[in-house]
């Protein structure tokens, strides 16, 4: 694996069992995610985009091949290995946002700080820094209820990056927002990606949105077509 | 703890619901707490009954009385150490029946043969000095305002006076604490057998019961026999049993308490049981995406099934925590109206006991969703 590579996927296969019935999602994907990239993925309805991130993310272990991430082999980790893998180097942006509707925008922001070992001062100032990054630190005491759409996604994105994860995985980001929301969301992603170096996959149906990307990566009925890579 | 704020915050999600829940938890607790009180006290005496202490009484029903001259020979039946008596008295205080034992005893005999009810030196020189003496528990002489040099007249119900007066005065000389039945055995007023005797205008002679106090604890049984094979053939018969199974006895004259309030619980908790069950089962449905999230950002299994069931665990024991105040409180605030029947408080015991039912409540209403929580997978989980 190139050291400047981040993610190496070689021949993934994620089949489903439905009843009696097998379904292969992806026949043998292979692809490089370099350090530092903002990749897109796109593709048909059920082509297989939200597996291959799932996969990607760790979310869910494959039935065939192998992921590496920066040399590390996630499809051989136990579940409590790459649980914790997920926490240390990942980052994950929804469509509908997925914030806990209980907790304020700076409560939910905080939701991955309780599994490191930061006081509650320490983990109230990284929440914040990130609330501030993406321009909610006066929203901080607010509910996701009390928030328009961006917002929440902004809210989401923050508690993405706050354990300063190296990848960000992006379900489409946008999928739920209007135009301007959208845009607002793929520029600070992209500031995320230029200014901090943050790796980033994001599923995407909208072409204007797969603009900001540097690469896309079509997929159909679970094999790659085209990786300009 | 740092997962308390997301735990609280789970819990009150739905605060409605919550809180209708968090109410019938704390009225079942607060139930428990009040019937557990009245439990403890009409089995106070039974609690603190001694083991080598012994009670005589007529074999045929607890008010027929027992002649006097039965003490002696109860006193040299092998094995038995000592012998006091006592009767009842009853009567009533400015109108009202009074809610406390009224007893007439013979002050060193009675004191010896109950090591409990300590007086000071004082008080029973005092008593053994004055005719119309009597002492009172020390929660009754705070209860009534009675203070050393007071005049307490009783009347009385059973035991008119050799002139047909009802009135009986008693001249309190001080008071007793009772180390053992703190439910109920600060709650009497110990006068004279000499006075009463002298002074009764029937029944001269006789006591209600005798407590008989053995050498041998393991030997009760056969001295309790020895006894009543003394008066097998008399006109007065008696029954000898230890202290524990006569209060028993006496308390089962208005029921079988106990299985009275296990039965009410035992409704209420089951009932609790399957109401919270209930709503853990609900919340947990609607909360299985962010069981998923939780898990995507890198809550182990574990984790989330910790979160889970410390959320029942913290709505039980909340609950139960408030509802067996509420029922401190309310006993407090009925603390003269209660009393009289030896209910002056809830019992750590039973505070402890309310406590260990709730977080078996938790544990069993949580377990369930907490087991499911723990084996959500995200990828379905998020897709709920």
């Amino acid at each position: 694996m190139n050291t400047a590579t981040l993610v190496s996927i070689r021949n993934l296969v994620k089949t489903y069992q439905r009843g009696s019935e097998k379904i292969e999602v992806l026949h043998g994907i292979d692809l490089d995610i370099p350090k530092g990239d903002f990749v897109c993925l796109m593709g048909p309805s059920g082509s297989g985009k939200t597996t291959l991130l799932n996969l990607i993310g760790g979310l869910d272990s494959p039935t065939g091949g192998q992921i590496e991430f920066d040399g590390d082999r996630i499809d051989q980790m136990g579940s409590g290995k790459l649980t914790d893998w997920r926490a240390h180097h990942i980052g994950f942006v929804f469509q509908t946002y997925n914030l806990l509707p209980m907790l304020t925008a700076q409560k939910n922001v905080e939701l991955p700080l309780l599994l490191t070992k930061l006081s509650a001062s320490q983990r109230r100032q990284n929440a914040s820094i990130a609330l501030q990054l993406v321009g909610l630190q006066d929203r901080a005491k607010h509910k996701p209820s009390e928030l328009s759409g961006g917002q929440q996604q902004r809210v989401a994105i923050a508690r993405a990056i706050v354990s300063d994860p190296r990848l960000l995985v992006c379900d489409e980001p946008t999928g739920d927002l209007d135009r301007k929301s959208a845009d607002e969301i793929l520029s600070l992603l992209t500031q995320l990606n230029q200014e901090h170096g943050k790796s980033i996959i994001m599923v995407t149906h909208d072409p204007k949105a797969a603009e900001y990307a540097k690469r896309i990566v079509r997929l159909d009925k679970g094999t790659l077509v085209r990786d300009p890579a | 703890m740092k997962y308390f704020s997301l735990i609280w915050a789970s819990l009150f999600r739905k605060k409605a619901r919550t809180i209708l829940t968090l109410l019938s938890i704390v009225v079942a607790f607060m139930l428990f707490g009040l019937l557990q009180a009245v439990n403890q006290a009409f089995n106070g005496g039974a609690d603190a009954a001694d083991a080598d202490r012994m009670i005589t009484n007529s074999k045929y029903s607890i008010i027929d009385m027992l002649p006097i001259s039965y003490q002696a020979q109860i006193a040299a039946v092998p094995g038995v150490k000592a012998v006091a008596f006592a009767s009842w008295f009853g009567g009533s205080y400015q109108d009202k029946p009074a809610r406390f034992g009224v007893f007439p005893v013979v002050p060193d005999e009675y004191l010896g043969i109950a090591p409990e009810l300590q007086v000071s030196k004082e008080t029973h020189a005092a008593w053994n000095a004055t005719r119309t003496g009597a002492v009172v528990g020390e929660s009754l002489a705070k209860q009534m305002n009675w203070k050393v040099g007071d005049k307490v007249p009783l009347v009385a119900d059973i035991w008119p006076q050799k002139d047909g007066s009802l009135t009986w005065t008693f001249d309190i000389v001080g008071t007793f604490h009772n180390t053992k039945d703190q439910a109920n055995g600060d709650s009497a007023l110990l006068f004279r057998y000499d006075y009463f005797d002298e002074a009764r205008q029937y029944g001269k002679g006789s006591i209600g019961w005798f407590l008989v106090k053995v050498d041998d604890r393991l030997r009760a049984e056969s001295v309790g026999k020895a006894i009543d094979a003394q008066f097998g053939n008399s006109a007065h018969a008696t029954k000898t049993q230890t202290e524990q199974a006569f209060a028993q006895g006496f308390a089962k004259q208005f029921g079988d308490i106990a299985l009275i309030v296990s039965a009410i619980l035992g409704s209420v908790f089951f009932t609790i049981l399957v109401l919270t069950g209930n709503t853990m089962s609900q919340a947990l449905r609607e909360r299985i995406p962010e069981l998923g999230i939780l898990k995507t950002l890198g809550f182990s299994n574990r984790a989330v099934w910790w979160l889970v069931l410390l959320e029942s665990l913290l709505l039980a024991m909340l609950g139960a925590a408030l509802g067996l105040l509420l029922a401190t409180a309310a006993i407090g605030a009925m603390k003269d109206a209660l009393s009289g029947f030896g209910i002056t408080r809830i019992g750590w015991s039973v505070i402890a006991e309310g406590l260990v039912f709730a977080f078996l409540l938790g544990v069993l209403v949580g377990l369930a969703p907490a087991l499911k929580a723990m084996r959500l997978k995200i990828v379905d989980a998020l897709n709920a």
